[in-house]
């Protein structure tokens, strides 16, 4: 399998590339890690005419740490995630789903941003940037703007994102106080294979221990992360295991699940119960030790 | 208006130390680059989607499926594959080694991208493991083996206790400049 | 024995291990032509029309190559081996006017580049009239061939004894559904030929990545009309076959023939994506099978009907469900046995042998049995195995059965089968890890213990060629009939022949499938290349080293007697000085006259045709915990007996079980081909099609028990593919020891996710609060 003919070109900065963008529309495709992108080329199922590579526009490569958070340039590579040791202190939930994204060829090549933009239902980024009430910004000839990483994700393999817009900055907020803890749990066939269902959530307590903030996203059910509604109730509460068990199975039944080769809805509405409630539970656990 | 991916760019690659130029068309992916027009055929494509990691080499150092980036990015890197691991009088490296040793191998197709995915891996995890290096190793199918003798060739070399770098390039040919 | 049975290291490897094999993908050749193929995207279609002049014009293409092209080439291949129930049907080397699967080959394009051939395949404009397929085994299906309106390709009864008497009188009666899926044996290196007609020689030499050369030239003679001196198989190195490249395909014939129509080399590789759509598959089988048995456990009459999907054609005959049926009783005593099925056409890739090649459902079958005796009668499951195995007092054993060839019953040469189960048993600790289940369980976690055993069949005839040479330089040459694609052959018959000629194996080189080697051979599947192909080197070595000494004592004018060999030379024990090497013999013989009284020539031909089949054994144990919430399956630990006579290279053997275990893990848990109800393929990428990586396999421990074959002069059996035979029987039994009583019963394979949630126990009511509610203890 060979890729369609298309032209290459290598920007070297974002205005650069938003140029390019803005001249050649749906023609042009974005480069980044190339791991789902480039398969995609080969199977001749995406026949961009320009190809836009990224991977030479230093800026968006960047990773600071801000206010307690992060900024990580949409170019980052994922295994950035497992080694920076700024990761494991401002935002753990990545740093723990990371290892869990493909392999390690995957990681070392593929990117935030990719992944992200890509949109894969069972992909963990995604779901870890919902439950990190992560900002990204969004850049244009046209325009910048903001949107927040619920509202990003719309459908299978569909997000906000413009056709001539690059995801530019990826925005995490720090940890919400001192009693903040975060779980994660999938479930794959195989290591490294995309998830059939798993579950991120993050808590943070209150000198009391009770909640005070409280996110649970459910990923690989539906067609994209969901932010389960049913993790509002937790406000105010404290999380003990009865209540944290019926907020995951009420989280669980919020979402449409979808039946593929690998797994059915049944399935997967059954195990996202589960799997909810293990990352609550140890998102409440490590909320209490901090 | 040129037909796309008619317009050929030029490249230049640093391979197992050595710079090695082509024009490539933009299509043209790392894979066939250094199978076809630098003759290096160890590194193989079993799959072409980026799934079974025969194609992995190394690019600046890191694990990379050669089926999934094309040659063009790959101007300015120094790119190794298997055929840069022995040393210059013909001994073997030491994972190539405990694979002979330890039957780690049987037709031989994923070996390259396995051996490479080992070297980076054991670089920055000198001692793994059994779960670790199996985990290290999700990346690369193998048909033939059922892993256990490869992991078993990987603990060896851990085991050595010296850390594995690849052999410095050839003294007096040109080296390209890095990323 | 020197070197057969030493854990040789591998004379292959230091080229593999560096990068410099030579597969068919690296066999570059100057002018060389890139081809890419058209499939049909259709499961049945009538072919209207294949216009090509757009492909034609598109630049860098060459030739464009339809049916209308084919000449007299356009014949079907032919059928081995044939059956006289079988209503054959095999491939043309192109779709005429029906394609009768996705992905069946309908026009090849020729370009000076593989990317430009793919763009020019965009540009051929075919017309397809789809047609209803046939994508169950139901009867009533659209027929896939005009002639076979019923779609069976064959209907076969084995049988030993009156079995419908025998389960009338049983004391018990128990009956079972069981299905198979279809898989692939998916080698790392996808099929690809490379093929070149030289005008002045007018001979086609052809590099493929195949199990069986000598048949590709065999189809190629006969379908372009060319003598057998005029073509020359080669197969270089070749990235592993597991049945994937066991068959003579449309390509292999249709590469030659664009070649010789162009007279340039021509190259084509299938990529992935082909390779899942048209290399061929196996296992899809539905069995209702029905045991009579008796309080002790003892098997008195089993019966078993199966349907076999067969796909859209028939290369292999009825091969694969003549192994299943023939092969039923395994390593078992039955008395009374009814074995039967159908073989029925559907509009899917043929199905062709692929590791274990049948036998795999035959075990999945009986060790299905087997567990469900021995949960009926409350016994051991390894217990009731041993007490129904055939012994080695026992052997031959007469199953009762013909063999899957019809050239006799299946008769189980030797071995012992219950101290090769008792190994495996011994090794697992398996009384031990009953307990330890079991306590495990007693606390919440779902961990089993799986037990089976098998009987393969290796060793298969009609025959297998050698040539061994001494040549005027002193080389020491073997040529193979066999072919190798990972299993060691180059250093396994060179350990055999290195032992017969009383040199090292570094002094043989052993040249394999390549038809000028040896000018008959068969190939390698079904466990036999090291069994009849190390047999003929065994023979034709010996010939050499008689043969040397002959002429080392008329050389050296002592009698042979008076000789003593130092690697290769020899010299009178008497007057040691006089000394003559292999090369000394070698021109010698190269000038032979009558005085001499020997023919010309250090070396000698020999054919070994083994008179049967013969049998290896083995067992397995397996230990296995499911998660109670996602049902996934983690195998904690993995027991293999095993018993294939004479070992060649234990190093390589471990290799050839570990290897099949990964297989039949891939087969039970991970792999299965799906089609969707009008024949596309769902399962069509490595995404989808999932094979077991490392972190899937558990560390295995293997031990070997050598009892000799009586049926080849080396004492050996194949066991290529025994490692895979039991391991969706020993994963079912394990996983329906870990759900446990209450949990579901193991009657399909493979078991991905839901299935197996299906398999675990209902939650157990919470427990009822007691009515009076006790008082606290005194403190």
């Amino acid at each position: 399998m060979r890729p369609a003919p298309f032209d290459y070109v290598a920007p070297r900065t974002v205005e650069e590339t938003l140029e390019i963008l803005a001249r050649h529309g749906d023609e042009a495709k974005l480069l980044a890690g190339g791991q789902s992108l480039v398969p995609m080329m080969n199977m001749r199922l995406v026949r961009p005419a320009v190809l836009v590579d990224l991977n030479r526009v230093a800026a968006l490569g960047t990773f600071r740490e801000d206010a307690g958070g992060l900024r990580l340039g949409a170019l980052v590579r994922q295994h950035a995630l497992e080694r920076d040791g700024r990761v494991a202190r401002a935002a753990p939930l990545l740093a723990e789903a990371a290892p869990l994204i493909g392999h390690l060829q995957t990681r070392a090549r593929g990117t935030v941003g990719g992944s992200l933009v890509h949109a894969d239902p069972a992909a963990e980024l995604p779901a870890c940037m919902i439950a990190l009430d992560a900002v990204f910004h969004l850049r244009s000839a046209r325009t910048a703007r903001t949107c927040r990483a619920h509202d990003f994700f719309r459908g299978l393999l569909t997000t906000a994102l413009e056709p001539d817009e690059v995801l530019a900055e990826i925005e995490l907020p720090g940890p919400a106080g001192p009693r903040t803890g975060h779980g994660f749990a999938e479930v794959a066939r195989r290591h490294g294979d995309f998830a059939l269902v798993g579950a991120g959530a993050v808590l943070a307590l209150d000198a009391g221990g009770v909640c005070r903030a409280a996110r649970l996203v459910i990923f690989g059910a539906g067609d994209r992360p969901h932010l389960a509604r049913a993790g509002a109730a937790l406000i105010g509460e404290r999380p003990l295991p009865a209540r944290l068990a019926e907020v995951a199975r009420a989280g669980a039944g919020e979402i449409d699940a979808r039946d593929d080769l690998h797994a059915t809805a049944a399935y997967r509405r059954h195990v996202a119960a589960g799997l909810a409630a293990r990352a609550l539970g140890q998102a409440a656990a490590r909320a209490e030790a901090a | 208006m040129t037909t796309p991916g008619a317009i050929a760019h030029d490249i230049a690659v640093t391979v197992n130390g050595t710079e090695r130029r082509a024009r490539v068309i933009p299509r043209m992916l790392l894979a066939d680059a250094l199978r076809d027009e630098w003759g290096l055929t160890g590194t193989h494509l079993g799959c072409e989607h980026g799934a079974c990691g025969a194609c992995t080499v190394l690019v600046d150092g890191e694990p990379t499926r050669a089926c999934l980036m094309f040659a063009v990015q790959a101007d300015g890197c120094r790119v190794e594959t298997v055929e840069g691991l022995a040393d210059g009088d013909g001994r073997l490296h030491p994972l190539q080694e405990a694979f002979r040793t330890r039957h780690a191998l049987q037709c031989g197709f994923c070996t390259p991208g396995i051996l490479m995915t080992l070297v980076a891996y054991l670089k920055l995890h000198p001692a793994p493991s059994e779960a670790e290096v199996r985990e290290a190793l999700s990346g690369n199918l193998c048909r033939c083996t059922g892993y256990q003798h490869i992991v078993q060739a990987a603990l060896d070399v851990a085991a050595g206790g010296r850390p594995l770098t690849l052999p410095s390039p050839q003294r007096g040919e040109g080296i390209g400049g890095s990323a | 024995m020197k070197f057969v049975g030493d854990r040789h290291l591998r004379k292959e490897d230091p080229r593999l291990l560096t990068g410099r094999g030579r597969y068919v993908g690296d066999i570059v050749l100057p002018g060389m032509l890139h081809v890419a193929l058209l499939r049909s995207p259709h499961a049945h279609a009538h072919i209207v029309r294949v216009d090509t002049a757009r492909a034609r014009a598109h630049p860098g293409v060459v030739d464009v190559v339809t049916f209308a092209d084919l000449g007299s080439a356009a014949r079907a291949l032919p059928i081995v081996p044939p059956h006289a129930e079988l209503r054959g049907h095999n491939f043309l080397p192109l779709a005429g006017d029906r394609a009768r699967f996705v992905g069946e080959p309908v026009a090849a394009i020729v370009a000076e580049n593989r990317y430009a051939a793919e763009d020019a395949r965009e540009l051929l404009e075919v017309e397809y009239e789809p047609l209803p397929s046939a994508q169950t085994l139901e009867p009533g299906t659209p027929a896939v061939h005009a002639d076979i309106p019923d779609n069976l390709a064959g209907r076969v009864t084995l049988a030993r004894g009156d079995v419908e008497a025998a389960l009338r009188v049983a004391p018990r009666v128990a009956s079972l559904e069981l299905r198979i899926g279809r898989g692939g044996g998916q080698p790392m290196e996808t099929r690809g030929l490379v093929a070149d007609w030289n005008t002045a020689l007018e001979q086609l030499t052809v590099w493929a990545s195949s199990q069986v050369p000598h048949q590709i030239r065999q189809f190629v003679g006969e379908l372009l009309d060319l003598a057998p001196h005029q073509i020359r198989v080669i197969a270089p190195d070749v990235g592993g076959g597991f049945g994937a490249k066991l068959i003579v395909y449309p390509e292999d014939v249709l590469i030659p023939f664009i070649a010789r129509r162009l007279a340039r080399p021509v190259r084509w590789l299938e990529d992935r994506l082909e390779h899942m759509l048209a290399a061929t598959q196996e296992r899809e089988q539905r069995h209702e099978v029905t045991i009579g048995f008796d309080d002790a456990g003892r098997l008195l009459a089993l019966r078993d009907h199966f349907v076999h999907d067969t796909g859209a054609y028939t290369p292999r005959g009825l091969v694969v469900p003549l192994l299943s049926a023939s092969m039923v009783t395994g390593p078992y005593r039955i008395p009374a046995v009814e074995s039967s099925f159908e073989s029925r056409y559907t509009h899917r890739v043929p199905v062709t042998p692929y590791r274990g090649a049948g036998q795999p459902q035959a075990v999945f079958v009986i060790e299905r049995v087997l567990d469900l005796v021995a949960r009926e009668t409350g016994r051991d499951r390894a217990e009731v195995r041993l007490a129904n195995l055939v012994r080695a007092e026992d052997m031959p054993w007469d199953t009762g059965l013909p063999n899957y060839r019809g050239s006799g019953h299946v008769i189980l040469d030797s071995g012992d089968p219950p101290s090769v189960v008792r190994r495996a048993l011994e090794s697992a600790r398996y009384d031990a890890l009953i307990a330890e289940a079991a306590a495990a369980r007693a606390r919440g976690r779902l961990v089993g213990v799986g037990v089976a055993a098998y009987v393969e069949l290796t060793g298969v005839g009609p025959f297998e060629g050698a040539r061994v040479r001494v040549d005027p330089a002193g080389r020491i040459t073997a040529f193979s009939g066999v072919s190798t694609q990972g299993q060691g052959l180059e250093t396994t018959l060179a350990q055999v022949a290195a032992d017969e000629l009383g040199v090292t194996p570094a002094d043989v080189t052993v040249v394999t499938g390549d038809t000028a080697g040896v000018e008959h051979g068969i190939g390698s599947f079904a466990s036999r290349a090291a069994v009849v192909g190390g047999s003929a080197v065994a023979l034709a070595a010996r010939d050499v080293s008689a043969k040397a000494r002959l002429l080392a004592g008329r050389a050296l004018g002592c009698a042979e007697a008076d000789l003593e060999q130092a690697g290769a030379a020899f010299a009178d024990r008497r007057r040691p000085e006089r000394r003559v090497t292999f090369a000394d013999l070698a021109r010698l013989a190269g000038a032979a006259t009558a005085a001499l009284g020997v023919e010309p020539g250090l070396e000698s031909t020999r054919f070994f045709q083994p008179t049967d089949i013969t049998y290896s054994f083995g067992a397995q144990v397996a230990l296995v915990e499911l998660d109670p919430l996602s049902a996934c399956v983690r195998i904690l630990g993995f027991w293999i007996g095993h018993d294939s006579g004479r070992l060649i290279n234990p190093l390589v053997v471990e290799g050839q079980l570990q290897g099949a275990v990964a297989l039949g893990i891939g087969s039970a848990l991970l792999e299965e081909i799906r089609y969707d109800e009008t024949g596309q393929l769902l399962a069509g990428t490595y995404m989808d099609y999932l094979l077991p990586t490392a972190t899937d396999m558990p560390s295995m421990v293997i031990d070997h028990l050598e009892t000799l074959s009586p049926l080849n002069p080396l004492g050996i059996k194949g066991v290529g593919e025994s490692g895979a035979l039991p391991v969706p029987a020993v994963l079912a039994s394990a996983i329906e020891d870990a759900v446990g009583p209450r949990g579901g019963r193991v009657t399909r394979m493979p078991l991905g996710p839901a299935r197996l949630l299906d398999l675990l126990p209902p939650p157990l009511p919470p427990p009822v609060p007691p009515l009076f509610p006790r008082s606290p203890a005194p403190a």
